[in-house]
This record gives C-alpha cells, sequence and structure tokens, in this order.
C-alpha cells in the first residue's frame, strides 16, 4: 500500500524510507538483545552473574562452555528429562490438534448441514474465553479419571483447539468446492476425499498452524503446571522455574538451559519461516 | 431411516456414515465432544462449585453465596487493579503499535521487509519463563543491574525495578510488548496483503494522500484483523499468569503484578480453596465477556451478518 511515485515525491521518499528503516533496525536491535544476553550469560560462572548482573562485555578470561557439560549432570541429567516431557507433549498436541482442527474446520466450511451456524458460534465464543477460568473442574476431571500426572492430562484441553477450527474453517473457505463434487464423480468417499485430495491442498494451513501449536505448547506453564507431580516429568518452563528459588538462582543452569530450550524452535522457525507466513497469509482472517 | 424396503444393501446405504447427509456431522462430532467434556461440564461444575466449600476433591457442602461475599479482600481487588490496568495498557500499545509496523512492511518505503518481518516474530518462540529470567536481571535490585547502570549515564538514582507497583507494572508491559509484537504484526500484514491494489491506486487518481488511504482503505479493509487482534489481547490481557510469574515467580512483593489468574491459582491450589477460586473464575468470565461484548458492539460487529 501506499504507493508513492518515486519521480514526483523523490525527496520525500528518501527520507520517508530512511526514517522508516531507521526505526526497523533499532526496533530489530532493541528486541534481539535479551537473547545476546541468554547466549553470553550461559557462558559465565553463575556467581559473575549473582553478583554483578548482565553486562554488555564478554570477558574471554572467564568465559567457557563448561555451563554447558554442567547442564548435562545437572540432578543426573533431569535437564534432559524436562526436555524430552516437552518434545513429548508439543508433538502430541500439535498432532492431535491439527487433525482434528482441520477435520472440524473444514466440515463447517465445506458442508451445510443442520446446526452448522450454532457450531461456529460456538467456536466464535470459545475464542473469547479464557480456558484458565475452567482449570480446578478440568483439574478434578483428571483426578476422577486418575489422569494426573500424565502427558494424556497435559493435552486433554488442546485436543480440537478452537483458533485452529476457526483457522481451517476460513481457510477451506477459500478453496472451491466443486472439489467434493468431482471427487465424488471420481467414486472416493467423502472422508477419502479430504484424506487424499483436500489435505495435501491445506499443506499451508497445516504448517502455519503447527509452528503456532507448537510456540502455545512450548511455552505454556499453568496447566502443565497443575497437571505434573513428578519432577522428572516437569516440561521445561516448570523445570526451568523450580531452579529460581528465594534462596539464589542457579544461573549456571538456567542460562545454559534457556538457550538449549531456545535454539531448535528457532532453527524450525527459521527453516519453515516462509511457509509459515504464506500459511497464515492465505487464510486471512475474515469477521 | 425408516424405509421398509427389504433389500439389506439400501437399508445398509441409509445408515452408512459414507452418506453425504451424515458426512459433516462425523466430521463435526470431535468437536462438539470436546465442547460439552472440557467447556460445558467444566463451565457447569463452576458454577455449582461457585457456591459450594469443598475439602478435597470429594466433599462438598453448600454454603450459599458465602463464597461471593468473602470474595472482596484487599489482594482480590488488587489483582482485578492490576489486570484491568495491564489489559487496557496492552490495548493501547499491542492493538495501534504493530499496525504501524505491517503497514511500513508492506508499503514500498521500506527495504528488506520480509527480513524484519520474520526477525520480529523470533521472540515469540521463546517460552516466557525463559525470557523472563533475561528481563529480571536487566532490570534486577542491583544498583550494577544492566538498566541501572543505563539509567544511571543520564543521571537516575537506581532503583528497585521489580519491587514497585508503576515500574514492575512497566516491565510487565514492556516483556509482553517485546513477545507480542511481530505476532500482531504478522496478523496485520496478512491482512494488508487481501486487499486489493486497485484500490490504492484509484484513490491516487483521485489525489488522495497517503493519510487519506489510510484511513479510507486501509483501515476499512483490516477491520476484521483489528477486531480479531483486540479480542485476542482482551483474551490475553485478562488470562495473563505466566508473564507475572516470570518476573517474579509466585512471590509478588505487596502482591505487585499478581492478576486474577494468579490469585484463582494461590486460592485454589495454594490456600486449597476451590470453591472460592471457582467464584473468582467466573467474575473472570463476567469481565471478559463484557469487555467483548462491548468490544463487538463499537466495531458494529453485531450491524452485519457474521460471516
Amino acid at each position: 500500500m501506499m504507493i508513492i511515485k518515486p519521480k514526483r515525491n523523490n525527496m520525500k521518499h528518501t527520507i520517508l524510507t530512511v526514517l522508516a528503516t531507521a526505526l526497523m533496525i533499532i526496533t530489530a536491535i532493541l528486541l534481539m538483545i535479551p537473547f545476546y544476553f541468554m547466549f553470553i550469560s550461559s557462558l559465565k560462572p553463575g556467581e559473575e552473574i549473582m553478583r554483578y548482573g548482565l553486562s554488555f562485555k564478554i570477558d574471554p578470561g572467564i568465559s567457557s562452555f563448561t555451563n554447558y557439560t554442567a547442564l548435562q549432570d545437572y540432578r543426573e541429567g533431569i535437564y534432559w528429562s524436562w526436555y524430552k516431557s516437552s518434545l513429548i507433549t508439543m508433538g502430541l498436541q500439535t498432532l492431535i490438534g491439527l487433525f482434528f482442527g482441520s477435520i472440524v474446520g473444514y466440515g463447517i466450511a465445506m458442508y451445510d448441514f443442520k446446526g452448522k451456524g450454532a457450531i461456529f458460534t460456538i467456536v466464535l465464543i470459545l475464542l473469547m474465553i479464557p480456558f484458565e477460568i475452567l482449570l480446578l473442574p478440568l483439574y478434578r476431571m483428571l483426578i476422577w479419571t486418575s489422569t494426573v500426572d500424565t502427558y494424556f492430562g497435559v493435552i486433554l484441553p488442546y485436543i480440537v483447539p478452537p483458533f485452529m477450527v476457526f483457522f481451517f474453517r476460513q481457510y477451506v473457505s477459500g478453496l472451491p468446492h466443486d472439489l467434493l463434487e468431482a471427487g465424488r464423480i471420481d467414486g472416493c468417499t467423502d472422508y477419502g476425499i479430504f484424506f487424499r485430495i483436500m489435505m495435501p491442498i491445506m499443506i499451508p494451513a497445516y504448517g502455519a498452524m503447527a509452528i503456532l501449536s507448537c510456540m502455545n505448547s512450548w511455552n505454556n506453564l499453568l496447566w502443565p503446571l497443575i497437571v505434573i507431580n513428578t519432577d522428572r516429568k516437569f516440561t521445561i518452563p516448570i523445570g526451568m522455574g523450580t531452579t529460581i528459588t528465594p534462596y539464589g538462582n542457579a544461573y549456571d543452569v538456567l542460562m545454559p538451559g534457556a538457550v538449549a530450550a531456545v535454539v531448535p524452535i528457532v532453527v524450525v522457525y527459521l527453516f519453515c519461516q516462509k511457509a509459515f507466513m504464506a500459511g497464515l497469509t492465505s487464510g486471512s482472517i475474515k469477521g | 431411516m425408516t424405509t421398509p424396503a427389504p433389500i439389506q444393501p439400501s437399508r445398509k446405504r441409509a445408515f452408512s456414515l459414507n452418506n453425504p447427509k451424515v458426512v459433516p456431522y462425523v466430521l463435526v462430532s470431535p468437536f462438539v465432544l470436546y465442547f460439552l467434556l472440557v467447556y460445558l461440564y467444566p463451565a457447569i461444575t463452576t458454577v455449582i462449585m461457585s457456591f459450594q466449600h469443598l475439602d478435597g476433591p470429594n466433599s462438598a457442602t453448600f454454603i450459599g453465596l458465602t463464597n461471593y461475599e468473602r470474595m472482596w479482600s484487599r489482594t482480590f481487588v488488587q489483582a482485578v487493579t492490576t489486570t484491568l490496568r495491564y489489559t487496557v495498557w496492552d490495548l493501547l500499545i499491542l492493538v495501534p503499535v504493530p499496525l504501524l509496523f505491517a503497514v511500513l512492511i508492506n508499503s514500498t518505503i521500506v527495504k528488506a521487509a520480509s527480513f524484519f518481518k520474520a526477525l520480529y516474530f523470533i521472540p515469540a518462540l521463546t517460552s516466557i519463563i525463559v525470557a523472563g529470567i533475561v528481563f529480571r536481571l536487566a532490570f534486577g535490585t542491583l544498583d550494577t543491574s544492566l538498566i541501572n547502570q543505563l539509567t544511571g549515564l543520564i543521571g537516575a538514582e537506581p532503583r528497585k525495578w521489580l519491587m514497585e507497583a508503576g515500574t514492575g507494572n512497566f516491565v510487565l508491559i514492556l516483556l509482553t510488548l517485546w513477545r507480542w509484537l511481530g505476532v500482531n504484526i504478522v496478523y496485520y500484514y496478512s491482512g494488508l496483503q487481501a486487499i486489493p491494489n486497485e484500490l490504492y491506486e484509484a484513490a491516487q487518481i483521485d489525489g488522495a494522500n497517503a493519510w487519506g488511504q489510510f484511513v479510507h482503505i486501509t483501515l476499512p479493509g483490516i477491520k476484521p484483523v483489528i477486531i480479531y487482534v483486540t479480542t485476542l489481547t482482551v483474551l490475553g490481557g485478562f488470562s495473563m499468569f505466566t508473564e507475572s510469574v516470570a518476573l517474579w515467580q509466585s512471590a509478588n512483593p505487596g502482591g505487585i503484578g499478581r492478576t486474577i489468574v494468579g490469585y484463582m491459582y494461590m486460592t485454589g491450589f495454594n490456600k486449597n480453596n476451590m470453591g472460592m477460586a471457582s467464584t473468582v473464575g467466573l467474575v473472570l468470565l463476567g469481565m471478559v465477556l463484557c469487555v467483548n461484548l462491548i468490544q463487538l458492539w463499537l466495531m458494529g460487529f453485531f450491524k452485519k451478518e457474521n460471516g
């Protein structure tokens, strides 16, 4: 937008470009600074951070990767147990959410049936309700079904995420509906059409939702904190939280742990970034 | 379904899950089950629990409105105020600022725009607890902490940032902005992409300047996205918990930064008063629904058919 004609407004355009680019660069630096500190602090001894806090300087004399090897041995490798828990819940939550979210969203968008309006209204309302208010009864439900302290308990509230249903519904609304008729003529069942024809078409949408779901799960604190009691089954956010105590924080563990928790998801994101943006854009949000 | 056809296959076909009339119900059935199990049943239970006193998971006594009467402690009111103030600041910053960036990124003014868009998104990938550690350290109580050193350069006294209500809430907003800026930019950007270029070309021929184009084409064009982002921001503001834990654990000094959800967690799980916690949850629900309805009404959402 704002296509400013270069010929006519050359001077104005140059000034705008300089100002806007400066704003973009400064913002980028500010947003990246915490990562810089995370990394250089992970190389320093914990006492150093405890005593002096963060500092811009990289001091080669006291910097080393020993914290990373210490992280491996911390409480008999408990950090990697947390990592595993985070990966398992992230994988399960994302795969199950994508499967059901896309099926339901597709059903609402592709078919006309009685009750369709009511179901979509419920989806919209759920988008506005903070799931947090249901924590207590959900927790009691887990107690009754003996699923406290299990991964199933952790993912239960995210099995058919309303935001995914909404997104897939929007996405499929933009697809040609005669695909369904064409598939039927070719002798496919309606389910076959979904799995063989529609799923491949929806790959960009799956990509975008996969990243959002991974983000949500990787960062989720409150519900896993309530569900999981065994310290070996903690997810990273809970586990990292336990190293922050009133008697001092274990920075030797916190900082390398923080870096190790960030790196994989950023790498995945950088690789899929284009597809992710394309997927989000193609399912553009309509009222 | 009740056709008296004697031939087995045709009756089977009428019952079949493959029947195009039945298929959509099969497809949406997971959501219906999910809604009943994860939302409706717990919601009803919450209402019931709010009238109860619960000792442990299986013993409950009805106590009428006692929870509603006893709820209004100073800590609770403080948590409500904190949450409201946080949500308002969130709305004031996280709705317009990302829009400005998205417009810049979508324009021809900035070079390498997609690079910035990708970069701004990265904070959203980190866990708030992990990022919060850096923010805690940067705004640490030490005179030598990073921010105190920086403010010292312009001659300001060192402060205990996270120990005072005003500055503590400021850091909370900063952490939120850091994490969500890029996400909202992407939402807005996807909306801007959907506006046809011809509209801008036509406006230019009519002699509209950049501001006029923004007000008359861009804003109406991305109104659905603005509604979407506002709704998400309201929801995120009211249900905020993790950011607060990241900065203070659960040891909020004098209750600084403790939100309604934080208060609910404390009441329900630390003090084991599930009934009272349910009451608090219902108050939260009431507040969110009110705000959302007002916002949708302001945006004229009810005037047209929702699509």
